[in-house]
């Protein structure tokens, strides 16, 4: 191998490669990668760790997967979570600046005057734990009893770029791996089939203002071997790049071809000597089955209708939120490592209360349909789901200052995650925010100590995982302190 | 709450103070046991500090016990002897492990006094490092400055037990290593293997079966010269600047869009085609590397040299709107001063501009010191895309040839012409419009009787007043309707002048558009204040800072009183500089054998990699500087070695003990980068277009890609025709979503600088080279041409283009009986052949079937493990 770090997967292809050497290619196939003897051969990570906690993980995890609903433009806290019933009473007053304390703004809102907008939506209590939610996410107020809110939540990203980059890489500067790569790199492949870390933007969204550009950085590998990357999902044609067999080669004669390809491949072996053209057979064969996986996994077509009523209507158009929703179930059924969906149209600086609607429409059911789904199958428990922008909105308001067109600018010092299920308390909220939902005023969740607390719930020490680069031991959390949120975790 | 801290974090995602590394992989640990047994010494060799203690302490260490005073634990620091808080004397006693703190603490029981602390998480020393550390205190614990940040000399030449291998410097002190662990070179390899390795290294591209059969027959009469023919005559394609550039563009992160917000595209293919001409036309390095610091600054800057300062607006840039100006200002010259970090001095200097640096003697203020030579550039901060014309964004310098010059001059008299005739005619009718309104003000109110008025003249008669309105009246109506006709004569004569200017000016657009610019580096007139910025912050500005270099490297020499960057560039290039040419050579290196003598190619500090063969560097770097860093000299002299030319052949044990060959025991064996693989394919199809230089192309990739990803909607359209086969160097690639083709196998996105692509081998990639159309078209044109040849010569011909080796009897059976089966399949399945022929005109079926079956037989060659690999 050429990448200095073999990581677990690889060292286990090769061994398992050699065990099929001589063997045809169809024992080969089937003995690549198996689950089960994969584990066998791989030891654990941290020497003398007990022999029931799984490779890679420095502790027993509470997750063995992650689900990240990724809300790409920000969506309004103060409009969807976070309750603040006092500021009706101080429509159009300027913001104290005892408040604001002279924080960095956007360049859109500067040198203007910051006016208070209350949320023109209702709120109501839920659940058994009382949560208040917005009236707007109807079907996800059934399911706050699962639910963890954080309302502490804050970053130092002021602008979609950096935030989301900040969020996925943990770092604002391109170039770092992002959280599904660290995993994939830290905690191996629990699917032989499938690559360990799936994206899926959505197609399509409610809100036609101010998209903002997803970059493939936000699921690159950075330093990473790139085989950590997130595959993105396409929407229409192959749902992973150049999977489909060109048209004139069918299944068969693709075989027929590999067959070949192989005993020239393991011919080449014997006579240079160098391993990792096992690794090239190995992953020939890969492929192949890929070829039956994905789409395997991508055909909705055995799912009851019981099922595709409860995602909704729009489960039907391939590349909506709520497709992705039902494919990110089937994959957490298959034991993909880290899912992650896009969801766009958030970035809501103007005619908030037209838009907003519409993307709460486009989630609400969906990602009810996803915890209630998950429940059924078992799969919660040891699924984090989590749901989250990139920052939050501010109270002051942007633009036109009335209750119908309102909107509001980006907010980095507070804003709410969501989490479900993988071992998270459920009912609770965690953290505080002043009366204008603009500063945390109790128990500060920054964006590093999420990641800490999701690294810690599949089992890993966020101080451990690392990676040398440019001389350093690089971490998905960076160089700034991060804390696991005990609190929050069951 | 913290301060906001955001460059800080953003810049160093490092473990830092107490939080610190342990690996989570059991077989990553052993992965690197491996790799150091093959290149350190035996037990009986002396223990050197550069080699073998300051790795350990660097790692260990320095983080607490460092450079950086700010972190700096128990007024220790391990990196020096003397000084403040050095080490002698104070934790270590030469010749005494007892006395010696340090000893104690490294091996302590309690974990309370061990070092490093266990919940730093870093890892204990080992025996066999204790046993080191414990070897260099009791034999005196000398210090040696750093390696790299020496002057190198030239090293005596090594004595070496095997006089006949050769008579090379470079072999002899390879061979000296491989003697001293008992090992010997291996045989050159065979004609072929050669002929396909050098082509490959030195073009990108795969010999022909004409260049095949010419060089086998020249090396069988004379292998020397044959050799040396060939590598002359290779150096001196014009395919050689394509393939050296490359590499280039990946260091400096080229791209041909913004890589921000919007993702705008940019315009930077002046300097891409400088970058490919300076290594056809063989630029000294010195040039190479000081036009693109200061190009802008020579007294009378040539237009190469322009274009070259464009290197320091390769950096990513953010559309205007949202971010803060002023922080984004500090964004584009932090990441214009780590590009010149990496590119030329090899160093991680970025690490330093939060905090002094924890591993290098950098302090944070020779980091901003640094920073104040690429703090003044006049230049917006952020791009407004209103400003930009086919991607120039200010500052940009126009070269117009003189035909161009001429027909612009032509152009713009005759739009002043236009001009001129239009303006008076615009202000008379301006003037009527106004007198029209006038009238229209004071003239008489028509009343209704008026009209019956002026048509009765059977009526009674008009009163006199009548009589004299009617008269006004009319009076009125004259002047009104010679003004009304004047008007329209005015705007139809305007009319067409004006559709003649729109016309020129649209002829003018269209040659300034054909202008060949390039964006640039320029400084302003007054030159901006530098200040420290606290904790990288861009809004928390501490000591102000003047231009200069870091302490520990030779001094600058300004020529004026305020360094210039052209005084930077004389320094970054002068003989006394330890990194420059040490940093390239090994560079270079890394191109033929896969692994740099330094292997971490980007980081030459502390924490970067000891070389593998110290004075093999040396000898290279002095002797590049000596040449006037003559680059091609430099690479011949690496491809003529024997090491070069052994056999990459060897057992699976040997591979698996020295995967990198960093004894350099055999030829290099490893997988080709994208481009090579791409343009391989095109190149033996005969698809490919030789075409240079020129607007970046798009060749076809899957639909969606940039759609998914982009914020206005924006789509991918493929270019069509010659353009398409056109070497990858060209392709377009788009930050946010650069072509899957280069991707998945390992080219970097350029969002950053990649001094070395890591070289994975995963299933996507296997499908790519399965699947891809453009890939599958190839095969279909190979199979063509194979078909051209004598039935009994094509298994041959076909497995001979694709690879450049000749099939034995055994690939020739196997070939053979997949090709029978393939026949069976495509005879049986008419559809199937249609599909795969789908284009292609053949008269008869069964020429069909065959063409369907040959062309899933060159799929076949294309993804042999020998095809995409370089041995």
């Amino acid at each position: 191998m050429h990448n200095h770090i073999t990581s677990t997967s690889e060292n286990r292809r090769r061994f398992l490669a050699n065990a099929g050497m001589g063997l045809g290619t169809t024992a080969l196939a089937s003995l690549v990668l198996g689950p089960k003897l994969a584990s066998a051969a791989a030891p654990s990570a941290a020497s003398g760790a007990p022999s029931d906690i799984p490779t890679g993980c420095h502790f027993a995890p509470k997750a063995k997967r992650v689900i990240f609903l990724f809300m790409a433009g920000a969506p309004s806290q103060i409009d969807l979570f976070d309750y603040k019933p006092e500021l009706v009473k101080q429509f159009n007053q300027p913001l104290p600046p005892s408040v604001s304390q002279g924080q960095r703004v956007t360049a859109m809102t500067r040198g203007k005057e910051q006016l208070i907008v209350p949320s023109r939506f209702g709120f109501s209590q839920q659940g058994e734990s009382g949560m208040w939610m917005s009236d707007l996410l109807p079907h996800l107020s059934t399911q706050v009893d699962k639910l963890c809110f954080i309302d502490s939540m804050h970053t130092e990203s002021i602008n979609h770029d950096p935030g989301k980059t900040a969020f996925c890489t943990g770092t604002e500067l391109p170039g770092k791996p992002s959280m599904g790569a660290w995993l994939s790199y830290g905690l191996g492949t629990l699917n032989k089939d499938l690559p360990d870390y799936i994206v899926m933007p959505s197609a399509h969204w409610s809100g036609k203002v101010n998209v903002q550009a997803l970059y493939s950085r936000l699921w690159g590998s950075g330093f990473l071997p790139s085989k950590h990357q997130g595959t993105s999902f396409q929407t229409s044609g192959d749902p992973v790049l150049f999977l489909s067999n060109p048209s004139g080669i069918d299944p068969a004669i693709r075989r027929r071809m590999l067959d070949s390809l192989g005993d020239l491949n393991r011919k080449h072996f014997g006579e240079i000597g160098d391993p990792e053209i096992e690794t090239t057979i190995a992953q020939q064969e890969m492929a192949f089955r890929m070829q039956t996986s994905v789409p395997e996994l991508t055909d909705i077509s055995d799912e009851s209708p019981e099922t595709l009523a409860m995602y909704g209507e729009e489960v039907n158009n391939p590349g909506s939120y709520a497709r992705n929703c039902l494919l990110a179930r089937r994959m957490a059924e298959r034991d993909v490592r880290f899912i992650q969906l896009f969801h766009r149209g958030w970035d809501h600086h103007s005619k908030l209360p037209a838009n907003l609607p519409g993307q709460c429409q486009d989630v609400d059911q969906p990602t009810t349909a996803l915890l209630k789904d998950l429940e059924q199958r078992g799969l919660l428990e040891d699924t984090l789901v989590v749901f989250a922008g990139e920052f939050g909105r501010t109270v002051y308001g942007q633009g036109k200052l009335d209750m119908d067109t309102y909107g509001r600018d980006h907010h980095p010092r507070c804003f709410t995650a969501l989490l479900a299920g993988g071992g998270v308390k459920g009912g609770i909220r965690h953290g505080a925010t002043d009366e204008f939902s603009y500063n945390v005023v109790a128990d500060p969740v920054h964006v590093r100590d999420l990641h800490a607390t999701m690294l810690h719930l599949l089992g890993v020490d966020h101080k451990r995982l690392t990676f040398p680069f440019q001389g350093l031991e690089q971490k998905l959390t960076g160089v700034e302190p991060a804390r696991v949120v005990k609190e929050i975790i069951a | 709450m913290p301060p906001v801290l955001m460059l800080a974090a953003a810049l160093c995602t490092t473990v830092l103070g107490s939080l610190a590394p342990i690996r989570s992989h059991a077989e990553d640990v052993d992965r690197k046991s491996e790799d150091t047994e093959s290149v350190s010494v035996a037990d009986e060799s002396p223990v050197s500090f550069s080699r073998d203690i300051r790795p350990l302490l660097s790692n260990r260490c320095f983080a607490c016990h460092g450079p950086d005073a700010g972190s700096r634990e128990g007024s220790l620091r391990l990196d020096q002897p003397d000084g403040d808080e050095g080490a002698i004397g104070y934790a270590i006693e030469p010749h005494s492990v007892e006395d010696s703190e340090v000893w104690h603490r490294i091996t302590a029981d309690d974990e309370s006094m061990l070092m490093p602390p266990p919940d730093s998480h870093l890892k204990p020393f080992n025996e066999e490092e204790t046993e080191l550390i414990r070897r260099w205190i009791e034999s005196g614990a000398v210090y040696e400055d750093f390696w790299a940040f020496q002057v190198p000399e030239r090293p005596q030449p090594p004595v070496t037990q095997n006089a006949e291998w050769s008579a090379q410097t470079v072999d002899q002190f390879v061979l000296r290593k491989l003697e001293s662990q008992q090992r010997r070179p291996s045989e050159e390899a065979d004609a072929r293997t050669l002929l396909r390795r050098v082509t490959f290294d030195l073009t990108g591209l795969p010999p022909s079966r004409e260049a095949i059969r010419h060089f086998e027959s020249a090396y069988a009469n004379s292998p020397e010269l044959a050799w040396e023919e060939l590598i002359d005559d290779l150096l001196s394609r014009p395919q050689f600047g394509e393939h050296i550039a490359r590499h280039w563009l990946d260091l400096v992160r080229f791209a041909d869009t913004n890589g921000m917000h919007k993702d705008f595209y940019r315009n930077h293919v002046a300097y891409r085609d400088w970058v490919i001409r300076s290594f056809n036309d063989n630029l000294p390095y010195d040039d190479f590397v000081r036009d693109q610091i200061a190009g802008d600054l020579y007294p009378q800057p040539t237009k190469d040299q322009l274009i070259a300062s464009g290197f320091n607006r390769l950096h990513l840039i953010i559309d205007r709107g949202t971010a803060l100006p002023e922080e984004s200002h500090v964004k584009n010259v932090l990441d214009r001063v780590t590009a010149v970090g990496t590119a030329f001095m090899g160093l991680t200097v970025q690490c330093a501009q939060c905090h002094d640096h924890k591993f290098d003697p950098i302090t944070q203020k020779d980091f901003f010191s640094l920073y104040a030579f690429f703090n003044n550039i006049d230049a917006e901060p952020e791009t407004n895309p209103r400003q930009v014309v086919d991607g120039f964004q200010e500052p940009f310098v126009r070269f117009p040839t003189d035909a161009q010059r001429a027909e612009l001059s032509r152009l713009d008299a005759e739009l002043i012409k236009l001009d001129q005739q239009i303006a008076p005619r615009n202000e008379r009718a301006n003037q009527i419009t106004k007198q029209l309104q006038q009238i229209k003000e004071i003239e008489p109110e028509e009343e209704e009787s008026d009209d019956e008025l002026a048509e009765s003249d059977v009526a009674e008669a008009m009163t006199p007043e009548e009589e004299a309105r009617l008269k006004t009246i009319r009076a009125w109506d004259a002047l009104k309707e010679s003004l009304e006709n004047e008007l329209g004569q005015l705007r139809l004569s305007l009319a067409k002048s004006q559709k003649q200017r729109a016309k020129t000016q649209r002829e003018r657009i269209a040659v300034e558009h054909g202008v060949e610019k390039a964006m640039v580096m320029k400084e302003r007139d007054e030159v901006r204040k530098t200040f420290v910025l606290i904790r990288g912050q861009y809004d928390a500005p501490g000591e102000e800072v003047q231009r200069g270099v870091p302490g520990f490297l030779p001094p600058l020499e300004p020529q004026s009183e305020t360094p210039s960057r052209m005084d930077l560039a004389d320094w970054m290039v002068s003989p006394e500089n330890p990194l420059t040419a040490r940093v390239a050579v090994n560079r270079f290196w890394q191109l033929f054998f896969g692994v740099g003598l330094v292997k971490t190619s980007e980081d030459f500090g502390n924490q970067g990699e000891v070389p593998s063969h110290p004075e093999l560097l040396d000898e290279l770097a002095v002797s590049f500087v000596e040449s006037g860093w003559d680059v091609k000299a430099l690479l011949k002299r690496i491809v003529m070695s024997k090491t070069y030319r052994q056999s990459s052949r060897a057992t699976p044990d040997e591979f698996k003990a020295d995967a990198e060959n960093r004894l350099l025991s055999r030829g290099p064996r490893y997988r080709l980068d994208a481009e090579m693989i791409r343009d391989q394919i095109l190149f033996s199809s005969g698809l490919l277009s030789t075409r240079m230089h020129g607007p970046s192309v798009k060749p076809p990739q899957p639909d969606g890609l940039w759609k998914a990803v982009s914020m206005t909607g924006e789509r991918f359209r493929p270019d069509q025709g010659e353009s398409i086969y056109r070497r990858s160097i060209y392709t377009f690639w788009k930050r946010a979503m650069p072509p899957p083709q280069m991707t998945i196998l390992n080219a970097p996105n350029r969002d950053a600088c990649i001094a070395r692509r890591e070289r994975t081998n995963t299933p996507t990639q296997a499908l790519l080279l399965l699947n891809e159309s453009e890939y599958l078209r190839a095969a279909g044109q190979l199979a063509q041409s194979t078909l051209a040849e004598p039935a009994e010569d094509r298994i041959l011909f076909a497995y001979e283009t694709v690879t450049a080796k000749l099939p034995d009897s055994k690939e020739v059976d196997v070939l053979q009986t997949l090709l029978n089966d393939l026949r069976d399949e495509y005879a049986s399945s008419p559809k199937l052949v249609d599909d795969l022929c789908e284009g292609v005109f053949v008269d008869s079926p069964q020429d069909k079937v065959e063409l369907a079956a040959w062309t899933v037989l060159c799929n076949t060659l294309y993804n042999l493990d020998i095809t995409k690999t370089k041995d």
